[in-house]
């Protein structure tokens, strides 16, 4: 489809790579948990919301808070801090659930706050760094800079992705053991 | 009719009709099963009618295999209404398999497989075999057709959906594509089969259109008009519209309109008001002159009209002279004309019918359509929306609550009537889910005839309440454990011929089916007049098994209940029937599932009753909300047996660390819910806390320990598993007046996690809870 496009136009250099700027732009919300910034592919994000008291789901994983009902349909909320090993989010009606979908399932992401929608073109993005024992970069998709604050981009399937977890949580166990 | 016309939905009416036209084929085949001496002509005139729709369905979308064979089947069916062949067990049994591979092919069609032919070609042989053993039959159709005439009515009756054959009278070997067309067909074909002054007709108006004297059909009515239509120019200017005449002319007969395009001025002098278009239509009608004057009724004084009958069927009139032949003509567009094959047949009185039927059809659809069909998903989604809009109602309800007092008075009768309204509401739209138990009822006469036969017994079905509603859902659900029941009652209830009359029963046992509704439940009974349960025999096995200890002294219902027990069965030959043990304890399961209970009454000698009571619908339940610490969970209502507050004398403590509770004299395992779930701040001392003494499938009565009871309420159930994974001990959710989402407790699964908890000793207290617990039928 690029390919046919720019074959039209060939002669105009400027309007080739605007259409690519374009073309690969993608537009992110982020938010914050502590001081740090994450972001989620807006595409998938499908409301925002302030936080309201869920229903607890007996013999989760602490970061599972319980369900919520979100106009009829029951949709399990997470802790992303607690699901970052910092521990409970000490929740309070300034923090916020962005629903996203995933594959076929409505899910809600506990974070402290929503900050903003970022415009990130592809070239932008950087790579997470490989970090031993860090289970960090499974579920981050890659790093920007946004006017010198770095954004973590997550990779939202993967978070919640249930072989992702068991292998995350073993190794987030192993790590912080041989820490101790 | 556009070229790129979407098929698939026509498809989709058409496979819902096939099952239905199924499930009635099978119906009726049951009713002609019954009737072996005495057949009624109707019973097979509505076999052949749903087999024959389900060809022309067929033909039109061109499942080759499907039409083929249910061409010989209606072929065989069609014999058999002419009473060609005689009706014999053997024909009957043949026409149930023709019937089976039908089902086969039309799913296969539906899931757009590819069809061995294999399938079907042996049955077609069989089918075949019986419509040879009769000699040819030249005179087939018109006797046919002339007794088959009385069931129009009811067949109009029927045919509300849109492949319902309207035209069913007509030979089976015309093409079924044609007459099943849902809209006038452009091209009718001619047809070989068909009567040949109906091609006559049909290829006369087609070829010739001015020389009139080519055509000459033989049967008296029929004519042949011209009619020369010049409408004044101003004809317009008075609402007069040549289209609907011309559409009205359609009507009578077969029309063919041929315009006069010849006055027509250029596009820029073309006044809008005014006609200049003219037509000659040449229609072939039984109609009279009288009629089509009617017609033109309106417009006589302000047209130049002219009617001339062509041909008359018998006596040709001499006034057929002033024709126009117009050869500006173009091509003949042929109005839509019902039919092509509507002006055929003479010779037999169905045609002279034909026409006032197609009008009764047309009227009866204005005011007689009793059903329509609506997809499932559309239904659910409104069952959804009026499920919230309880919530929301409830929660408003609730905040009322907290307004001043003179604010919240005013509005409380608002609230009422709301409430009064959305429950309305939502029992009419449940409502809409129901249908009537027979689709599952109607297939049981087959089984109990087939077995019967296998078995060597003689056995009548009798069944009542087939017309009791129930929600869809439970329907679908409802077919493996009836089945498996009257298996049963046919395997092991029922007696042998000898048996019986050694006994001095009547040589024909009785099963009975019957349902009813009952405190908003639906009650299915099974009951037979067999020898019971042998108790003895129930006794001894259930010892080999090891399932109870010979020192038990079980009581009787308890040993019937024996018979729920996972891998327990009684038969002494394993039969292909029953008898697998995996019989009545997969039904018991089943009905469980459903929200039901089941349980059996038996006297020795007598018979044996199963009694089944399923909820009406599995999208609400009515629960009992608890509370354990801080979190509120649902309990079915229909699981909970009693509630008790336990002394502290009646508790007992086990060296596993599992908690007894005795309750007139039987041990009942307590289910620590705060710990199963890790609940903070719940009551753990069962002296402080309150009881609710469940039923269970598999660990028959439990206690399930809770801070107290909150009351009790209808619940819209929720799927937890759609948006999460599913959780132990929780088999869905619900949201609660206060927008809240809540917990519906899962009785099994919290005894099985209890279990799990202290797995030591639980073998042997399992079995003692197990038959204590088979007692659910006496505080039933």
């Amino acid at each position: 489809m690029m390919s046919n496009e720019k074959g039209l136009t060939p002669s105009f250099q400027e309007g080739t790579s605007l259409q690519e700027y374009s073309e690969q732009q993608k537009q992110f919300i982020t938010f914050t948990i502590g001081e740090e910034e994450y972001a989620v592919d807006i595409m998938v994000v499908r409301e925002i919301k302030a936080w309201s008291e869920t229903t607890h789901l007996p013999n989760t994983p602490e970061f599972m808070r319980g369900v919520l009902n979100l106009r009829g349909l029951i949709v399990p909320i997470f802790d992303l801090r607690c699901r970052f090993g910092l521990g409970l989010t000490e929740t309070t009606k300034m923090h916020v659930i962005i629903i996203v979908h995933l594959e076929n399932r409505l899910v809600g992401i506990l974070v402290d706050a929503v900050s903003d929608i970022i415009k990130v073109s592809e070239g932008e993005i950087q790579d997470v760094p490989k970090m031993d024992r860090n289970i960090d970069d499974e579920y981050l998709s890659g790093l920007v800079t946004v006017s010198e604050r770095m954004v973590a981009l997550l990779d939202v399937d993967q978070l919640f992705n249930p072989q992702a977890i068991e292998t995350g949580i073993a190794m987030g166990e192993a790590a912080s053991g041989e820490e101790k | 009719m556009p070229q790129d016309f979407d098929l698939d939905q026509f498809k989709s009416t058409y496979f819902e009709e096939c099952h239905d036209l199924l499930a009635a084929a099978e119906e009726y085949l049951g009713i002609l099963q019954n009737e072996m001496n005495d057949v009624d002509v109707e019973t097979l005139h509505a076999i052949f009618r749903c087999v024959h729709s389900i060809k022309g369905g067929a033909g039109t979308f061109n499942y080759t295999d499907l039409v083929s064979f249910s061409h010989v089947f209606e072929a065989l069916l069609d014999k058999l209404r002419d009473r060609k062949i005689k009706l014999t067990p053997e024909l009957v049994k043949t026409l149930y398999s023709a019937n089976d591979v039908l089902v086969t092919l039309v799913q296969m069609a539906q899931d757009d497989e590819v069809v061995d032919p294999a399938i079907w070609e042996q049955t077609a042989k069989d089918l075949e075999a019986f419509v040879q053993e009769t000699p040819p039959v030249v005179e087939k159709k018109s006797t046919a057709f002339a007794g088959y005439n009385k069931t129009e009515q009811e067949e109009e009756e029927q045919g509300w959906g849109l492949f319902i054959d309207e035209k069913d009278d007509l030979a089976p070997e015309i093409d079924l594509a044609v007459t099943l067309q849902p809209k006038p067909i452009p091209e009718p074909e001619p047809e070989p089969q068909e009567d040949s002054a109906a091609s006559a007709v049909e290829e006369a108006v087609e070829t010739d259109q001015s020389e009139e004297t080519e055509i000459r059909p033989s049967e008296v009515g029929i004519a042949h008009y011209r009619i020369q239509f010049i409408p004044d120019s101003h004809l317009l200017r008075f609402a007069n519209e040549p289209l609907l005449l011309s559409r009205e002319l359609a009507t009578l007969g077969q029309c063919y309109a041929y315009p006069d395009i010849s006055k027509l001025p250029s596009l820029d002098e073309i006044k809008a008001d005014e006609a200049y278009l003219s037509w000659i239509f040449e229609l072939v009608s039984d109609c009279k002159l009288a009629d089509i004057e009617e017609v033109f009724e309106f417009v006589i004084d302000d047209c130049d009209l002219k009617i001339d009958k062509i041909q008359a069927g018998t006596k040709p009139e001499s006034e057929n002279k002033d024709i126009v032949a117009d050869q500006s003509a173009s091509s003949p567009l042929k109005l839509a004309a019902p039919t092509s094959l509507e002006v055929a047949d003479e010779k037999t009185p169905t045609v002279k019918k034909e026409a006032p039927k197609s009008e009764s059809a047309s009227a009866s659809s204005s005011h007689k359509v009793s059903s329509i069909r609506v997809d499932l998903d559309r239904v659910d989604k409104l069952v959804n929306m009026v499920g919230e809009l309880v919530i929301s109602q409830a929660m408003l309800m609730q905040q009322a609550e907290n307004l001043p007092n003179n604010v919240g008075e005013t509005m409380s009768q608002g609230f009422e009537n709301l409430s009064a309204h959305t429950r309305h509401l939502q029992e009419s739209v449940m409502a809409i889910r129901m249908q009537p138990v027979k689709s599952v009822f109607a297939r049981m006469p087959r089984l109990v005839r087939e077995l019967s036969a296998r078995l060597k017994k003689k056995v009548d079905l009798i069944t009542s309440g087939e017309m009791t509603e129930v929600d869809k859902t439970v329907i679908e659900q409802l077919m493996d454990p009836i089945t498996h029941m009257i298996r049963n009652s046919l395997d092991h209830g029922v007696e042998s011929v000898e048996e019986r009359i050694a006994a001095g029963k009547p040589e024909r046992a009785k099963i009975q089916l019957n349902a009813e509704h009952r405190s908003g439940r639906i009650q299915i009974e099974v009951i037979d007049d067999g020898y019971g349960i042998d108790r003895k025999r129930v006794l001894e096995k259930a010892i080999a098994k090891g399932i109870v200890d010979k020192d038990d002294n079980l009581r009787d219902d308890e040993i019937d209940d024996l018979i729920f027990v996972p891998g327990f069965s009684t038969a002494k030959e394993v039969s292909n029937i029953s008898g697998r043990g995996v019989g009545m304890d997969v039904v018991r399961r089943n009905i469980i599932n459903l929200g039901g209970r089941i349980s059996v009454f038996s006297s020795p000698g007598k018979g044996t009753r199963f009694l089944l009571s399923l909820p009406l619908t599995l999208a609400v339940l009515d629960g009992m909300i608890v509370q354990c610490g801080e979190e509120k969970y649902i309990i079915p209502l229909t699981s909970i047996i009693e509630n008790i507050y336990p002394q502290p004398e009646e508790l007992k403590k086990l060296g596993s660390g599992a908690t007894l509770i005795s309750v007139r004299g039987e041990y009942i395992r307590l289910v620590n819910l705060h710990r199963l779930f890790n609940i903070k701040g719940a009551v753990t001392d069962p002296v402080e806390g309150l009881v609710v003494i469940v039923e269970t499938e598999r660990y028959g009565l439990v206690g399930i320990l809770v801070d107290e009871l909150l009351g009790q309420q209808q619940v819209v159930i929720k799927s937890l598993e759609e948006n999460y994974d599913p959780i132990a001990g929780v088999s869905a959710a619900t949201i609660l007046g206060n927008g809240k989402v809540a917990l519906i407790l899962d009785t099994d699964g919290l005894a099985q996690m209890e279990h799990g908890n202290s797995r030591r000793n639980f073998n042997e207290l399992s079995k003692q809870v197990l038959l204590t617990g088979e007692q659910t039928n006496d505080v039933e």
